[in-house]
């Protein structure tokens, strides 16, 4: 056999690691769609909260956003998990591996849906304001629905560029599908868990990124388009 | 009080600090130096894989494309195992350094190749026409007429790119490169304590908080522009 199939595509190890492999997978999965319910959640109620110009929440609000949008999120991941027992705070790797990733989504979802609202014209308020209706009723009948709608093609690359940092979770020895593939590896030596991990991964991502790319061109204009 | 003075010791202790930070110094370097070794390779990648699709040739886009979304769906962690644990294998060892940049690079080929593609396809084509009526050479239409105009049009998500892959080069700990996380990992086993863990993600932020609301700045404005 060739040494291509054979350290990359080795049958005997495929079939060993397989099975192990695949509850990776399942993880990887569960901790993406942890971090998107946490993040997304919270940066819509973030964004709300900002909506209401409390001064004391608005400072809070973008000290939290800027500190997680500026740090990598392996920092915070490791910070969460190797530095918070020092506070007598054990988190599990999965614990700190979707807080940590749900805390950078959500700051970016708030960001997001912040600068959406602020993107509804104006006259959207003053016209429902006109019609007698409340300020929570403006905001969650006329200005939030608008505003989703132009945060969802930003969300949904943000969202699955921090999706694909479940990886990152093999750092703090979470057995996700990186994590399993690396120490198969180690046992058999040989590299083919590795190339059964990265079909996995790709097969989870190809579909969402063309799918993005399609919403954004259903969506926004072209130059929105940003990582994913 | 006491509970504070008892967070200070373990995540803000000076003297800590004060040993390790010889060793943080190093790691910054590094970062830095992974990051401008690694920004001006992945954004020339893409920017070629942007001009090589606006000749519009229809075998090589579709092959174009696919090298974007390919690239764009691999964790760039699990990029950076394969060629770092997976290569040798194939009787090729990078050293840490050089897997750094080529997982980052490749990667972000991507991201880029997609951003001045969308800037690129977003010029009206006019534009192209005219300056051919003028009689202009095919690369100066492109680097005199088209990608000025491009660039400026995709400035948020360029910024907004650079500033995610600086940010990314924080993987590198993971094979063993000394630079910032991985120095302050280091460090941590001769403290004992969390200072610095609290020392690089200080660090990390100083240096990158004003560049991230630079971005968060060019972002709004974008919004803007296009409502």
């Amino acid at each position: 056999m060739s040494p291509l199939l054979d350290n990359f595509f080795n049958r005997q190890v495929l079939a060993q690691y397989g099975p192990s492999i695949l509850g990776g997978f399942w993880l990887t999965v569960e901790v993406a769609l942890a971090t998107i319910a946490i993040g997304v959640i919270s940066g819509l109620v973030l964004a709300i909260v900002r909506a209401l110009r409390w001064k004391p929440a608005d400072i809070a609000i973008v000290v939290f956003v800027d500190v997680f949008r500026t740090l990598p999120q392996l920092v915070v991941i490791v910070f969460l998990y190797f530095g918070l027992p020092y506070a007598d705070i054990q988190l599990s790797p999965f614990a700190a591996t979707t807080l940590a990733l749900g805390a950078v989504l959500a700051a970016f979802a708030t960001e997001i849906f912040w600068a959406a609202i602020q993107a509804v014209p104006q006259g959207q308020w003053d016209a429902a304001r006109s019609l007698g209706l409340g300020f929570l009723k403006i905001l969650f009948l006329i200005i939030l629905p608008q505003a989703i709608r132009i945060a969802v093609p930003l969300l949904t690359n943000r969202a699955i560029a921090i999706t694909k940092g479940t990886a990152l979770g093999t750092a703090v020895s979470l057995p996700e599908l990186l994590g399993r593939a690396q120490s198969s590896m180690a046992i058999a030596a040989n590299p083919s868990p590795l190339t059964l991990a990265a079909a996995f991964y790709l097969l989870f991502f190809v579909p969402l990124v063309v799918a993005s790319r399609w919403l954004e061109g259903v969506g926004s204009p072209r130059t929105l388009r940003g990582r994913h | 009080m006491e509970g504070l003075q008892l967070f200070l010791d373990n995540f803000a202790d000076w003297d800590s600090f004060v040993r390790i930070w010889p060793l943080l110094w190093q790691g910054l370097q590094l970062t830095v130096l992974l990051s401008i070794v690694t920004l001006p390779i992945a954004a020339a990648a893409g920017l070629l894989i942007a001009i090589l699709y606006s000749f519009h040739h229809k075998p090589l886009n579709v092959a174009l494309l696919i090298w974007i979304d390919l690239f764009r769906s691999f964790p760039v962690l699990v990029l950076l195992i394969l060629i770092f644990y997976g290569l040798p294998f194939l009787g090729l060892t990078l050293p840490s350094f050089a897997a750094c940049v080529l997982a980052l690079t490749l990667n972000n080929s991507g991201y880029y190749g997609e951003i001045f593609r969308a800037g690129i396809e977003a010029i009206p084509h006019g534009q192209r026409e005219a300056a051919r009526a003028l009689g202009l050479h095919p690369l100066k239409i492109i680097f005199l007429v088209i990608l000025p105009q491009a660039i400026a049009r995709v400035a948020a998500p360029l910024a907004s790119n650079s500033l995610e892959l600086v940010k990314t080069t924080s993987i590198a700990a993971l094979v063993a490169l000394p630079e910032l996380l991985r120095s302050a990992r280091v460090a941590q086993e001769q403290t004992y304590n969390p200072t610095p863990l609290t020392a690089a993600a200080v660090l990390f932020f100083v240096m990158l908080w004003p560049f991230a609301r630079w971005v968060a700045k060019l972002e709004r404005d974008m919004l803007k522009r296009q409502r």
